[in-house]
């Protein structure tokens, strides 16, 4: 098989306050996957997404971004190859105009000139946003600014783009046009969501992480009609959502 | 979120003064300023001819009076001190309306009132003919050392989230009974304003993060720099 996009072995990791949130996490994402991280409040998955690019340092175990270790050196490169859109967009959208704040990753890379604008206006298409380029963020709305963040990520040209909570606080039409988004980008994806429906549709496959660990790793579908998994682990389907009962789910749009 | 759209100090305008670049605009306030400080307060007509030319800018900015007289509230508990200096203060007594006042308290809230309500008016004009993004612009092409100025610029782009969010502190303190505007919970209005701080802080910490998640390394790039919205190229 080839290098894993994304490679994670025995991952632990503790807070200084000597709370551990992580007890070896092994986990491999290969190219052009699109994989769920599921499980409940608590369970150490956004701990997990901030050792994909090295914003915490592991206490034990490795992660590998495409071969590359991420540790100290290489850090540069791996924050170019890991694109994490954070969950709040006015987190990451803190520049005076659209243009900047997605221009504002690949300039720390040392990109300048017109392949800048190119590469800026590009990454701003593929979410459907260029026409707002010299609009300020905190004027867009909550759906829009969602998109923008995710363009400020893609335009480092990513090998994974790591979503945490991409759907949350979208009205149903953002939330299906970030869908499509997702779904017409040729990168490999790691999706963490309590919006199990949003995985289904988006994700073959899940991973459920419980506790510091990771509990279940297989086939969306199969996950969420696991009555008993579902049930350990504090994942619930919305109210009258079966996916034995979609038309279809066996051949979703990949 | 309803984040406000525009700001509530600039006013929208294509005048002269709207146009000047930013940074001579700074340079004119801040020397300004500093004449006003060290002009001696008993030099009564010179604070007249000061009000004159300050009058002469805001008219050529065509920015309506009463448009920076409201934004002029500001200045209240200056003023509300610079009143009761003649009362507190010692020295010669001289009858005023009939109140016995001290006399060099007078003068000294004279000079204070005359002095700060020109920084202020100085201060509300600029304001309202340049964005506050140009002044940040103009701030760093007078080389204020780049991290002042970058705070300064995110403090600005916040500016809207923190109030937005201290909005909806107090929208949900009214929902449940509570009165901010009473002085009996003001102790609670405290404590919110407390949690604000805490909440304005762990934001700050995720934005660096996510500054960091992007390859932020201390310096933000000259290029993506704050506000250049018309050197952006198509």
């Amino acid at each position: 098989m080839t290098v894993p996009v994304l490679d994670v072995r025995g991952l632990a990791h503790a807070y200084p306050d000597g709370n551990q949130a992580l007890f070896g996490v092994d986990l491999h994402v290969h190219e052009g996957e699109r994989v769920a991280l599921l499980g409940p409040n608590g369970a150490g998955k956004t701990t997990l997404v901030l050792h994909l690019n090295g914003i915490l340092t592991a206490g034990a175990g490795t992660v590998s971004v495409s071969g590359m270790p991420v540790v100290k050196d290489n850090l540069k490169e791996i924050r170019r190859r890991v694109g994490i859109v954070f969950q709040d967009p006015d987190d990451q959208l803190f520049m005076a105009t659209v243009r900047q704040d997605v221009a504002f990753g690949p300039a720390n890379q040392g990109l300048r000139g017109e392949e800048l604008d190119r590469r800026v206006i590009a990454a701003l298409e593929q979410v459907g946003m260029a026409a707002y380029a010299d609009r300020p963020p905190h004027h867009l709305s909550f759906g829009q600014r969602r998109r923008v963040a995710v363009a400020t990520v893609l335009v480092m040209e990513p090998e994974i783009l790591v979503l945490d909570e991409p759907s949350s606080n979208l009205d149903p039409a953002s939330r299906r046009e970030l869908a499509d988004i997702l779904r017409s980008l040729d990168v490999t994806v790691l999706m963490v969501t309590h919006d199990l429906p949003y995985a289904l549709e988006l994700c073959p496959r899940s991973v459920v992480l419980h506790d510091g660990q990771v509990v279940a790793d297989g086939a969306t579908y199969d996950l969420l009609t696991d009555p008993e998994l579902m049930r350990r682990h504090r994942l619930e389907l919305p109210f009258g959502f079966d996916p034995r009962t979609i038309p279809g789910i066996g051949n979703l749009p990949a | 979120m309803g984040a406000g759209h525009g700001h509530r100090l600039h006013y929208h305008g294509h005048s002269v003064v709207h146009r000047a670049p930013a940074h001579r605009k700074l340079v004119v306030l801040v020397s300004f300023m500093l004449v006003v400080v060290a002009t001696p307060r008993d030099w009564f007509p010179v604070f007249g001819g000061y009000l004159v030319v300050l009058l002469a800018v805001v008219a050529l900015s065509r920015v309506p009076i009463g448009y920076l007289a409201k934004r002029m509230l500001i200045e209240t508990p200056f003023v509300v001190f610079a009143v009761l200096v003649p009362f507190i203060a010692e020295g010669p007594r001289v009858e005023l309306l009939g109140i016995s006042v001290s006399e060099p308290g007078l003068l000294a809230a004279w000079g204070l009132l005359a002095k700060g309500s020109l920084g202020v008016l100085a201060s509300l004009t600029l304001a309202a003919t340049t964005e506050p993004q140009d002044v940040i612009l103009g701030l760093r092409r007078l080389r204020m050392p780049d991290l002042i100025v970058q705070i300064m610029g995110f403090m600005l782009r916040y500016l809207d989230v923190v109030s937005a969010e201290m909005g909806r502190m107090v929208t949900a303190m009214r929902s449940r009974g509570c009165d901010p505007r009473s002085p009996r919970h003001w102790p609670v209005l405290a404590r919110s304003l407390g949690a604000l701080f805490i909440r304005s802080y762990e934001r700050g910490e995720r934005v660096h993060l996510a500054m960091l998640a992007r390859g932020y390394d201390g310096t933000l790039p000259t290029h993506a720099g704050t506000g250049t919205k018309r050197g952006a190229r198509p």
